[in-house]
């Protein structure tokens, strides 16, 4: 049998050729996600390793830096100060201490741009020991700071935008400008300059001014005498640090094992992504494999008879055409194992051009190739089994009948039974998640939105002949006969047109789901801004820091400002459990913001009220005239009445209250972002003037609404690209799949076009039938894959409404429309080859009876 | 049946020579044939198998080119013309009945019968179908697809396709080589009257000597050359003729 299995494997060569390249594709797409996360996190490993050799301990403070968050500023913090330097220097398991500030410096380069993005361009603090020198930051030209104006820059950035000794740059971390003397360039192994980032130096005093406070570190770190364990050292100094939650002990080699554990999860998670991707691949795959079987059966029925009037059995058969897969699959896993090695390594090439990844080689483990070879083989394997049993159930008596025999057409109704329980069940199961919402309904939206989909496949069949059939009129008064027989082919052969579609539909349901779901978040959150928003400016830090006091009042102090309020965002205990807020200015509350309140009004606000959302007007069971008992950041408690309740919106968050209200309740103000009214509102003479006031702060970003609008859409249409790339796959493969239903079909009814040809269809007719054949199949599934696609982008607005209120479906039309002419652009180009083959059939050969 | 000088030539082939491969593998298939198929006639071509008779129809009916030598239909030279112009011709000029009916499957039977004209973007000329169709006795079939008929009810169907379009001549491959007896009978009697009350020209290629009785005349085919005719021929002289072509060929 493994013999016959491989002469049939040779002897259709050319037809096994698309499924091939479905599951070369595939496995490349799976072998190079492998490759390439499994490299990069290698890499990023052995980066690592290295990093905390001369860290024993490390003390750390956790609400210190820019990590701090509004939470942390609460007066439970406790700081790192130099007395607890001092004390942990002073213990006898210590070599040394250093005390560390690190925080993002914006640096501009000589033309006044900012260099690098967020956690790229970082600052810290120049602690030198006695004899002047910092073992973290060797010097390779000049000293390290020792004044507040001065600064000391990586030998990487330095070369790169011609930084020397002695030249002033502009430098600012979220004050105002400050401009610095380079007194040395330094080399170190920082993990964030090995992977491509800046870093610059201050003095330690300047750093703690800039990032911390007067005399506090973000962290300590400690090595200890030889002869002292990690551990021990870790013991002791526990004993001398403050007690408080946000300060926290590790060892070196507890900090190594957590940042490789965290690169770890972070290529778990972008190969789990990837690897979803690559499924759906394989998955349209599986509908080509399976259809290519089909017809390879179909075709073959007299021999496999043969075979069977031969004396060969049921199982053999069956276990022939399964060889006959494995064998497939198994070549095509190989090759595609190949393809995918070069994806990763062509990937880790362009990453680390980019200058982002630490270099290194490839890594291919055993379990790459494994996984890559089972998961095509077996893909394969599995697509081919309903055809394998279909096969052995040829009765041997098919050798002897003619082979003009139609292959009977089993009935549909079985299946159509499965697919309307199936579909109806998914509808119900979804409908009943989107009832429930929020994250209860995540479950069965995701459990009924598979049923659907798998439904609708099994009734592709059953749908195709109406739908298909209602466009006939259509093609026949445009393109005539050859209209009408392409709508006839199309549904002539129901499974085989389904399964071609299906694999065209999956992927338009992936596209038309996210697209959807963009476009509505991305309408709602407009509407929003431009309803919740009155001012004409958000002021905030290009890369999301607190906005400084001083920003605050500049602006205030900028030529054509009406009325300007910091938003502080701080976070209050009501009833033991947190409550974002934010604070404006009661006077000039109502010019900036507008708050669709469905209780109470903006009075109550002014007048130190409480304004809550919907949400947690339910979770605290109050509505208005109500109080409640509040713990303030600063450790004072109070009593506030709810003055109003507005439906929840990302741009207001959850409370709002006057800093009026909030004054002497907090320890330091966190300002987010500055929303300023202007005379004249939005223009560019009025942005001018707040960047003027600004002193010309690279770090700041104003935005007018109409900003904030477009920087949102186009985050949205970037991640779309992205899906759309990663879906394009998919797409690919479920082009294959038309081209090869297609030649497969010229192939079969080579007799029927012989006498088309002969009765005086010219080859333009031939052409165009096959071709419309094609576009009728690929519009099809798209159109199925857009019905699809909206409806489960729906539900999961259903699920998402409850983190982005207000949230309704909006149908980008325009798109929905290309994605169906999409999927006619896909059944041309996948009709070109078959389309041309069957033009040029040799009539004499197509009409001949063997 | 009407004399000599009176008849036509719907088709005819002059030193007709059609020659297959090169070297080695040379055949010739059609060695010099001339041959006139006269109009309003039903004429056969009888042959052994490798005779060549397949080959002249092929050629006459422009679906394979000729090597040398001349294939007229009416007036017009088929040698020479490029495929645009041959599907044209095989459109509006020319009928075929195969041997295995060769039906659209997705279409009804007289969507089937309507096909070439379908082509042509041409209506049909409605009492003529009617005739036609009356005559093939096909008018309660009409919305069946091929699955549903007979084998003589599709052979029949393709026999009113080929009337349908009033073609100037109609090439018949073997039109009764997939009917049992009876049903073949019918068929032949139905060429016979479309040729008699229809005027219809038709040439059929058959090694059946009581299909070929069936014909007004009889062109004997044997190694690419036309060795014999027959007129008004009866099953047993068409055997008679071909026991001896047998013997020939087992003497040879």
């Amino acid at each position: 049998m493994f013999k016959t299995a491989l002469r049939n494997v040779l002897s259709h060569k050319g037809r096994l050729l698309m499924t091939m390249l479905a599951v070369v594709l595939g496995t490349a797409f799976v072998a190079g996600t492998l490759v390439f996360s499994d490299s990069v996190s290698t890499a990023l490993k052995n980066s690592l390793s290295h990093n905390y050799d001369n860290v024993s301990v490390r003390v750390e403070n956790s609400a210190a830096g820019e990590d701090r968050s509004a939470q942390d500023n609460t007066s439970d913090a406790k700081p790192l100060t130099d007395a607890t330097l001092r004390q942990i220097r002073a213990l006898p398991g210590t070599a040394s201490a250093v005390g560390a500030v690190e925080g993002f410096a914006g640096i501009s380069d000589p033309n006044g741009n900012l260099i690098g993005g967020r956690g790229e361009t970082q600052g810290a603090n120049f602690s030198p020991g006695a004899d002047g020198a910092d073992t973290r930051y060797p010097m390779a030209q000049g000293s390290g700071p020792a004044t507040s104006t001065q600064i000391a820059v990586d030998q990487r950035t330095a070369q790169k935008n011609g930084f020397k000794v002695g030249d002033t740059i502009r430098v600012a971390v979220n004050g105002p400008v400050m401009k610095l003397t380079v007194s040395g360039i330094f080399t170190s192994d920082d993990p964030a300059l090995s992977s491509g980032g800046s870093l610059v130096l201050f003095d330690t005093a300047t750093a703690q001014r800039l990032y911390t406070a007067p005399g506090q570190y973000g962290w300590i770190d400690a090595l200890a005498k030889p002869g002292t364990g990690q551990e021990a050292l870790e013991s002791q100094i526990g004993q001398v640090v403050p007690h408080s939650g946000n300060i926290t002990l590790h060892t070196g080699a507890s900090l190594t094992a957590d940042a490789k554990q965290m690169v770890e999860d972070d290529s778990k998670n972008m190969k789990t992504a990837l690897l979803f991707f690559a499924g759906v691949a394989l998955f349209v795959g599986i509908f080509l494999i399976s259809n290519t079987f089909t017809m390879l059966i179909a075709q073959r029925t007299r021999e496999l008879a043969l075979m069977r009037a031969l004396g060969a059995s049921r199982k053999q058969v069956r276990r022939s055409v399964l060889l006959e897969a494995l064998l497939v699959g198994l070549t095509a896993s190989v090759a595609g194992l190949g393809a995918g090695v070069g994806i990763g390594a062509a990937l880790k090439a362009w990453a680390g051009s980019s200058g982002n990844l630490p270099g290194g080689g490839l890594t291919v483990t055993p379990s790459t190739v494994l996984i890559t070879l089972a998961v095509g083989t077996v893909v394969t394997a599995l697509a081919a089994l309903f055809p394998a049993l279909r096969a052995s159930r040829v009765p041997p008596v098919a050798a002897m009948s003619s082979n003009d025999q139609p292959v009977s057409q089993k009935s549909l109704v079985v299946r159509n039974t499965i697919g309307l329980v199936l579909a109806g069940l998914g509808v119900g199961v979804v409908l009943l998640g989107v009832s429930q919402g929020g994250s209860a309904g995540r479950m069965p939206v995701a459990l009924g939105a598979l049923l659907v989909m798998l439904g609708v496949f099994v009734l592709t069949p059953l749908l195709s002949r109406p739908i298909i059939a209602a466009t006939g009129p259509l093609f026949r008064r445009l393109f005539g006969i050859s209209g009408t027989l392409a709508k006839q082919n199309a549904i002539r052969n129901p499974r085989r047109t389904a399964a071609t579609a299906s694999a065209l539909t999956i992927g338009v349901t992936l596209i038309t789901a996210l697209t959807v779901i963009g476009t509505s978040i991305s309408t709602t959150i407009t509407r929003q801004v431009t309803a919740n928003m009155k001012a004409d400016y958000a002021v905030g830090m290009q890369l999301g820091d607190r906005v400084s006091p001083q920003l605050l009042a500049q602006l205030k102090s900028a030529k054509g400002v009406t009325a300007a309020s910091a938003g502080d965002s701080q976070y209050l205990k009501v009833d033991g459990q947190d409550l974002s807020l934010s604070g404006y200015d009661a006077s000039s509350f109502d010019q900036l913001v507008a708050p669709d309140l469905t209780q109470g009004t903006v009075d109550a606000f002014r007048q130190g009220q409480l304004l809550i959302d919907t949400d947690q007007a339910k979770t605290l069971n109050v509505s208005v005239g109500s109080t409640v008992q509040v713990a303030y950041p600063n450790g004072t408690s109070g009593r506030l009445t709810v003055g109003g309740v507005y439906p929840k919106s990302g741009l207001l968050g959850p409370a709002l209250l006057s800093e009026q209200a909030l004054a002497g309740h907090t320890l330091a103000p966190y300002y987010n972002v500055v929303l300023v009214k202007m005379d004249g509102g939005a223009s560019a003479a009025n942005e001018q003037s707040l960047r003027d006031a600004t002193g010309l702060n690279p770090l700041v970003k104003i935005q007018s609404q109409q900003q904030m609008v477009d920087q949102f859409n186009s985050l949205i249409s970037m991640m779309l690209t992205i899906l759309y790339a990663l879906l394009g796959m998919a797409v690919l493969i479920a082009i294959l799949g038309v081209v090869n239903t297609l030649a497969m079909s010229v192939f079969e009814r080579k007799r029927e076009l012989g006498m088309l040809r002969a009765v005086g269809l010219d080859r333009r007719g031939v052409k165009q039938m096959v071709r419309l054949e094609s576009v009728v199949i690929a519009v099809f599934g798209a159109a199925m894959g857009v019905a699809i696609g909206t409806f489960l982008a729906w539900a999961a607005n259903g699920l998402l409404k409850s983190s982005l209120s207000g949230l309704t479906t909006a149908l980008p039309w325009g798109r929905l429309a290309l994605f169906i002419a999409l999927g006619a652009t896909v059944g041309l180009l996948a009709a070109l080859w078959p389309a041309r083959r069957a033009a040029r059939l040799d009539i004499l050969g197509a009409i001949k009876t063997d | 049946m009407t004399t000599t000088a009176l008849r036509t030539a719907a088709a005819r082939a002059s030193d007709l020579s059609k020659v297959y491969g090169s070297g080695d593998t040379r055949v010739t298939a059609l060695d010099h044939v001339s041959v006139e198929f006269y109009r309003g006639e039903f004429t056969a071509i009888m042959g052994p198998s490798g005779s060549g008779k397949s080959t002249l129809m092929h050629c006459m009916a422009g679906l394979d080119s000729v090597s040398s030598g001349s294939a007229r239909i009416g007036e017009v030279e088929l040698n020479g013309l490029k495929d645009k112009a041959l599907t044209k011709m095989r459109r509006d000029q020319i009928g075929f009945i195969f041997q295995a009916f060769n039906l659209l499957p997705t279409l009804t039977a007289l969507e089937n019968i309507t096909l070439p004209m379908d082509i042509a973007g041409r209506r049909a000329d409605k009492v003529w179908l009617d005739r036609v169709i009356a005559t093939v006795g096909l008018a309660d079939r009409l919305g069946h697809r091929p699955s549903q008929l007979s084998g003589g009810q599709q052979q029949r169907v393709a026999c009113a396709r080929a009337l349908a379009s009033r073609p100037e001549i109609i090439f018949a491959d073997e039109p009764t080589g997939n009917l049992d007896s009876r049903s073949g009978a019918e068929i032949l009697g139905f060429l016979r009257s479309s040729v008699r009350e229809l005027g219809q020209t038709i040439v059929m290629v058959t090694h059946d000597p009581v299909a070929a009785s069936y014909a007004d005349r009889v062109v004997f085919l044997a190694d690419g050359r036309i060795v014999d005719e027959l007129q008004a021929p009866t099953a047993d002289g068409v055997l008679d003729r071909m026991r001896r072509f047998d013997a020939k060929g087992r003497t040879s």
